[in-house]
């Protein structure tokens, strides 16, 4: 139930999008998110976008050594 | 797909595994609190990638299991009046009750119906205005706002036939039980579903208070290797903080909008966890101004009176204290088909995953 999966948006009206989930496609709401777009990554979740998945940072954490020793300069985070 | 692949990739894995090998120095129990990475962590079986003194637990992260005998109970009762339909989630409706679960209800003749969403409950509402309709909401932060979504649109079309029977929960209070119970948890795989609402300030008491680190982790065996060697690093300099590992989906400050539907439509609630017994403000119900919702406030019913299963530790379970391959029930009496405790029926429950897995 809490599994919550990415999925392409194909299109978007009246306050919900159809997305594609590996071909699959599903309705699904837009009402907790903001500024979807055609081609955007939304996570979703009981037939909630929950929020949309930043390429850059998906790219940022695959970059792992970089990523890795960014994250020895930066310390602990929060 | 996109956002799963790149992150099953084996090269990633192979390096983050030497990577975890050349830090780890000394035994540390790590923590996950969520349902999706009990699933995940057994089907991609992290545990055998890791060195022997690393240990995972699994924690009360699976909602269905940690929902109380009292709540299946009510629904069941529910179930049983005649202008009543249920609709609830798919994982629910085997979920042993004291005498009855919501499947055998509906093969005795009940109108219980299989939701994807509170949105389809809404639809059947709207179609049927001649029954009441009745969603069991549970879930944690991930899934409150889309039932605080869906009471919302409700009360705006006006209905007058929908209602809410909430079991919904919220995390933090569950993970410092844990620790004040003095279960020994060295760092945190905290819920990246969860934190994709709320955040990640719902922590910051457990490094400061607790001297317990949090990563938020997302749920692909990169994901959730790269939380590890966080959380190791962070033991090893003994400086413990929170960070999120899944940032390609959690903000910092998480979803705003999100976060104000629930605060709209519920108030915190002390409320009773399996395991644990009745935990401060940790649960979620619906406040004045959508009363009309709530089921228990507008559907009166006799429930029976709770009758625990004999011989079931999911409770025991849920604190990581023990394994499910301690019980004695496992495989034999209690497996997927005949599932006695609730940790068996869910697919992010401890049991199942252990059972569908190992098995
Ligand atoms: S194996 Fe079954 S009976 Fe044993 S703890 Fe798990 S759910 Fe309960």
């Amino acid at each position: 139930m809490c599994l919550s999966i990415p999925g392409k948006v194909i299109s978007v009206e009246d306050g919900k999008a159809i997305v594609s989930v590996g071909g699959t496609e599903y309705e699904t709401s837009l009402q907790l998110v903001e500024d979807v777009h055609v081609g955007d990554y939304l996570l979703i979740h009981t037939g909630f976008a929950l929020e949309k998945i930043s390429e850059e940072e998906a790219e940022e954490t695959l970059r792992l050594f970089n990523a890795l020793e960014d994250m020895n300069e930066r310390g602990d985070g929060e | 797909m996109k956002y799963i692949d790149e992150f099953r990739d084996k090269e990633l894995v192979r390096n983050l595994v030497k990577r975890i090998g050349e830090v780890s120095h000394r035994g540390v129990s790590l923590m996950e609190v969520c349902g999706g990475h009990t699933w995940a962590i057994q089907k991609f079986g992290i545990p055998s990638l890791l060195p022997a003194n690393i240990r995972l637990l699994s924690g009360p992260g699976c909602p269905v299991c940690v929902t109380s005998k009292r709540f299946i109970d009510q629904v069941v009762a529910y179930s049983r009046l005649s202008d009543v339909v249920i609709c609830s989630f798919g994982d629910l409706i085997r979920v042993p009750g004291s005498s009855s679960t919501l499947e055998k209800e509906k093969s005795r003749g009940a109108d219980v119906r299989i939701v994807y969403s509170v949105l389809d409950a809404l639809a059947l509402a709207e179609q049927n205005p001649g029954k009441k309709v009745v969603f069991p909401g549970i879930g944690f932060e991930t899934t409150a706002p889309g039932t605080a979504a869906g009471i919302k649109d409700a009360a705006q079309k006006g209905l007058k036939n929908f209602f809410v029977l909430s079991s919904h929960k919220v995390m933090p209070p569950a993970m410092a039980a844990l620790i004040d119970e003095g279960v020994k948890i060295d760092g945190y795989i905290a819920p990246g579903h969860v934190s994709v609402i709320t955040g990640s300030g719902i922590y910051r008491d457990f490094p400061k208070k607790y001297g317990v680190g949090c990563v938020i982790a997302g749920f692909e065996p990169v994901d959730i290797l790269q939380a590890v060697y966080m959380l190791l690093r962070q033991i090893n300099q003994q400086r413990f903080g929170v960070e999120i590992q899944y940032s390609r989906v959690v903000k910092p400050e998480g979803n705003p909008i999100a976060r104000q539907a629930m605060e709209e439509v519920f108030t915190t609630r002390d409320d009773w966890w399996r395991g644990f017994g009745v935990i401060p403000a940790s649960g979620l119900v619906l406040n004045e101004k959508y009363a009309h919702f709530d089921a228990e406030k507008m559907i009166p019913v006799e429930v029976e009176e709770t009758v625990e299963e004999k011989g079931c530790i999911c409770g025991e379970v849920l604190k990581g204290l023990k394994r499910p391959t301690d019980c004695k029930l496992f495989g034999k009496v209690c497996n997927t088909t005949n599932p006695v405790g609730s940790c068996m029926v869910s697919h992010e429950g401890a049991c199942n995953a252990y059972f569908r897995f190992h098995s």
